[in-house]
């Protein structure tokens, strides 16, 4: 909290801004999550000494290479800051729900405390939980469906992951020591300029931001170039999954757009720090620059987190309709129709700043025919479901609760596209609705189906399904009480970021937005529990055969976990859906007579080494504590420079002996379970 | 309990939910804190009706997509053995002709709408009235709003009151950071800026109070920076002003640098004088001076 501190402008040689004071030791509640993080942390840290782990974790995931690996590392990191981010949202929720008064003090929150949260929210929900779950599926799924051995520059994925990972830890930092900032997720100068926000809360955002998105922009670029590089033999670009194809328009959004946040922030950065003025109000200085730059990636932003959702539900509706995916052109259309569209609509995030109405109505209308592909692909995944044989196992359950909760997302979000409209509608809590309801009920919704559906293939075994249906109903449950009190509430007139209000009806709606929020806390506890449980009873839901689902694509083909090298002997493809076309042939599972031996990629340390270097930086950077930043710096610099000089012993061959022992073994697994195999091909 | 009869229960118990549903919302209040349906001005009654129609005509894609999303998985269950099963169907141009054809009509539609309405609603756009448009200049600071009358040189802080059926343009600024001015009942916002000039055009066709807010957030106190708009009658509108012109204090500079700290839940104040250019001089402020204008 700000306002408790002395603002410290001049800092110190050797400490920067950073004093005794800095902690916050008088907030119950965040000393109480202190000790509590502490004391996980011990434990944690603890157990892995106490088990001798330390080595297993170090050579096994830390330093690790392998795209499997790091994309169980992202998710595993997103489901931790989903709990932050959860946790911020009941306190918001929680707040509002008892801030009915006329003057400040209501609640139990000032808004010193409570502007950081609802800033925290959206920060960690957005760039630490939705994008560390599409970015660990695509690098899960990805190599593994255009059949691969890797990713194009594995070094640069440990690299990214990394990156990304001091982003998190940053943004966890500023909640023990110092403040995060209280300006909303965007940060809008001049509320976010060193003259209204003097303290280190914005810098904590800026630099979060700016290491994890440069490991974002870095494992966009990955990504792209492993898609168009490595597909497999006779995968031509139209053969390409849709899931690949969804990574493969969203790494390009990436790769367009991240460079802007980059450079906006930088700028930003440099008004706080050497008293430029790109966006303050005086000398010249523009607002109105930074809110179309920052929109003009956050808009793609929102697509880059949708579109692989979308690709999830292509991929499960067609395997669990037994089917062949309806109008596969028209969808991969639609997806490119989305992506380049997405580029050009950011203003509709500020009709209400005074453009003129030509403009808006034209970015309005814009906004609107992004409609019409979104539209196209409910459409086809309908006609999926037409005449196919549906199975309602968990994925499909996340995908049935889709299509109901984000039509209502697309209407509203229509809706809101209207300029005339928007100027009632804008920062209303009709607007919080509309975005949480197409980012839950979209994005999240598809991760999870993903999650569950990719599950198995992952790590050997699959997810208790009776608990995800429970998870699933919960969520939808809890979805429309929490959010279609807030979209009356916007009809109310209620605006957002609100931490007291004088109408008891809206108390009514925010209670009602409360209790929805439990029970989505219950669904979240029970996924939780359901990956406890999962991985307790694993021998039971084992997945014996590598393809427990009846899959369509080459992902199934191997076995469940894949060995680190995917394909012993890398798969040929002349269908879009080939893995069922082999089953359907009777090609599927044939062991090769003979192997070869396989060049793999080595684990390395210098993506973990740059990046813990690299939160030093940040750190010393946040507290203005020159020396420090200097030295890890060029420690940054230096490591890279010596990784470049062992890098060519960075790749090893693995001799066939290996590569057929852990192969005969998979084959030798499959004939055991045939029966399972034949029962699935029926 | 055969299906047919659960299904026949459940569908005689909709009628019960729903009228309990609405009872309670009815009940509650409710039904008139929907404001944005009950709007008090022209252009807050044109937003209402394009909601409802853009909403509306939407359901044309809406309806058929909650049908098949309940009728196709029901229908072509795995366990439903009697349901046609075509496991390598994947294309039919008739049908692709009409999903892309259909949403594409609709957009066409809602697209001359907003075209239309982007225009005909244009916030800067003057209103078309028998009355002479009366014109309030407004200044987001920390954080509450000032409202300058310029051609009757009175000045209030969070309140605002003018006449019934008398367009007002609004001139909006911001001595601080980035606000937005709101008032939903009458139908707008507009975002208020420094070293900015907005404009918003709105009327109120019937008497009432209003509230207003700020949607933009602004820092600490934006919860607290709200004001009432007053719309009343001509009369009532002229003793309102002679109850500020009574005020003891005039808005000098002075008082105005007073103003512009950082007070949270400020109280409604009036002021019995004002320079009526006091808003140029906030926005030059910031652009230094703009020549002659």
């Amino acid at each position: 909290m700000a306002s408790k501190h002395t603002v410290i402008t001049d800092p110190d040689p050797i400490f920067g801004k950073l004093t005794f004071d800095s902690v916050p030791f008088y907030d119950p509640i965040i000393l109480t999550t202190f000790l509590v993080t502490v004391m996980i942390g011990v434990a944690v840290v603890g157990s892995v000494l106490y088990y001798g782990k330390l080595k297993y974790i170090w050579d096994e995931w830390i330093t690790s290479v392998d795209h499997k690996k790091i994309g169980i590392m992202y998710i595993i990191a997103a489901l931790i800051m989903l709990i932050r981010g959860f946790s911020d949202a009941l306190l918001m929720r929680s707040h509002q729900a008892i801030a009915l008064a006329d003057k400040e003090g209501t609640g139990y929150l000032p808004p010193e405390h409570y502007d950081q949260i609802f800033t925290a929210h959206g920060v960690i929900m957005i760039f630490f939980v939705a994008m560390p779950l599409i970015v660990g599926l695509m690098n899960i799924v990805v190599p593994l469906q255009i059949g691969a051995r890797d990713v194009a520059f594995p070094f640069l994925n440990s690299l990214g992951f990394w990156l990304f990972a001091v982003g998190a830890m940053l943004v966890n930092t500023s909640l023990f020591l110092g403040e995060f900032a209280a300006t909303g997720w965007l940060a809008y100068p001049p509320l976010s300029g060193i003259e209204y926000s003097p303290w280190v809360g914005v810098d904590y955002w800026l630099w979060a931001l700016q290491i994890s998105g440069i490991g974002t922009l870095i494992s966009g670029i990955n990504f792209f170039v492993t898609i168009m590089r490595m597909r497999t033999k006779g995968m031509t670009l139209m053969k390409m999954p849709v899931f690949t194809w969804t990574a493969l328009c969203a790494n390009v959004l990436i790769i367009l757009v991240f460079p802007i946040l980059t450079v906006t922030i930088t700028l930003l950065t440099l008004d706080r720090y050497i008293d430029t003025n790109f966006f303050t109000n005086e000398l010249g200085g523009n607002q109105m620059m930074y809110v179309n730059l920052i929109w003009a990636w956050g808009h793609p932003e929102v697509y880059i987190l949708i579109l692989p959702a979308f690709g999830v539900f292509s991929e499960v509706v067609a395997t669990f309709s037994r089917k062949r995916l309806f109008g596969y052109t028209s969808l991969v259309w639609a997806t490119a129709c989305i992506m380049f569209l997405s580029c050009i609509v950011w203003l509709h995030h500020f009709f209400t700043m005074g453009a003129g109405a030509s403009v808006n109505a034209f970015f309005g209308i814009a906004t609107m025919v992004i409609s019409v592909p979104t539209g196209v692909k409910l459409f086809n995944w309908l006609f999926t479901m037409y005449k196919g044989k549906v199975r309602f196992d968990s994925p499909m359950w996340w995908t049935a609760s889709f299509f109901f909760v984000f039509t209502i997302g697309g209407v509203t979000g229509v809706m809101l596209a209207i300029p005339a409209a928007d100027f009632v509608f804008h920062n209303s809590l009709f607007l919080v609705a509309h975005f949480h309801n197409v980012i839950i009920g979209g994005s999240l919704f598809g991760y999870f189906a993903g999650i569950t559906y990719w599950f198995p293939k992952a790590t050997g075994f699959k997810l208790d399904e009776r608990l995800g249906k429970w998870a699933c109903g919960l969520w939808t449950v809890g979805f429309f009480f929490a959010f279609m009190p807030l979209y009356a509430l916007g009809f109310m007139g209620m605006t957002r970021r609100l931490n007291y209000y004088d109408n008891p009806v809206w108390n009514a709606m925010l209670l009602l937005a409360a209790a929805g929020a439990i029970i989505i806390l219950m669904g979240i506890m029970v996924q939780f529990y359901q990956i406890f449980a999962s991985i307790r009873d694993r021998d039971k839901n084992r997945d014996l055969t590598g393809d427990p689902w009846d899959g369509r694509t080459l992902e199934w083909s191997i076995s469940s976990p894949p060995p680190f090298y995917n394909f012993a002997k890398l798969p040929v493809v002349n269908d879009r859906d080939q893995f069922y076309d082999e089953k359907q042939n009777g090609t599927a599972y044939q062991q090769p007579e003979k192997y070869k031996k396989i060049h793999m990629p080595k684990n390395t340390w210098a993506g973990v080494v740059i990046g813990c270097i690299s939160f030093v930086f940040g750190f010393a950077m946040i507290w203005h504590i020159w020396w420090m930043a200097i030295a890890s710096f060029l420690g940054m610099a230096v490591s890279y420079i010596i990784y470049t000089f062992t890098k060519e012993s960075e790749h090893y061959y693995v001799p066939v002996e290996e590569v057929e022992a852990l192969e005969s073994a998979h084959y030798q697994r499959l004939k055991e379970h045939k029966n399972q195999v034949d029962t699935l091909a029926v | 309990m055969p299906l047919t009869l659960k299904l026949h229960r459940a569908l005689m118990a909709l009628p019960k939910f729903s009228l309990a549903v609405l009872a309670l919302t009815l009940l509650g209040g409710c039904a008139d804190e929907f404001i944005l349906l009950d709007p008090k001005g022209w252009v807050g009654v044109e937003i209402k009706w394009l909601i409802i129609f853009s909403f509306l005509i939407m359901l044309i894609v809406v309806i058929p997509v909650f049908i098949m999303a309940v009728w196709f998985p029901y229908k072509y269950r795995a366990a439903n053995k009697d349901s046609e099963y075509k496991p390598d169907w994947e294309h039919s141009n008739k049908i692709e002709f009409f999903v892309w054809l259909v949403p594409c009509l609709i957009i066409l539609v809602l697209g001359v709408l907003t075209y239309q309405t982007s225009h005909s609603l244009d916030p800067r756009k003057p209103l078309v009235s028998e009355n002479p448009t009366m014109r309030i200049h407004v200044v987001a600071l920390d954080w509450k709003w000032l409202f300058i009358y310029p051609e009757d040189e009175i000045a209030t802080v969070n309140e605002l009151a003018f006449p019934v059926d008398v367009p007002v343009e609004f001139i909006i600024t911001s001595d601080t950071v980035m606000n937005s001015f709101f008032i939903p009942q009458l139908g707008g916002q507009i975002y208020a800026m420094a070293g900015m000039e907005n404009r918003m055009h709105i009327i109120g066709n019937e008497v009432g109070v209003f509230k207003g807010y700020s949607a933009n957030y602004s820092g600490f106190g934006f919860s607290g920076m709200k004001f009432k708009a007053k719309v009343l009658e001509q009369a009532d509108y002229e003793k309102w002003k002679a109850t500020v012109k009574l005020a003891p204090e005039a808005l000098t500079d002075t008082r105005y640098d007073a103003l512009t700290k950082k007070t949270k839940d400020h109280p409604v104040e009036y002021f019995n004088a004002v320079n009526p250019l006091m808003l140029n001089n906030i926005v030059e402020k910031y652009t230094g001076e703009q020549d002659g204008q």
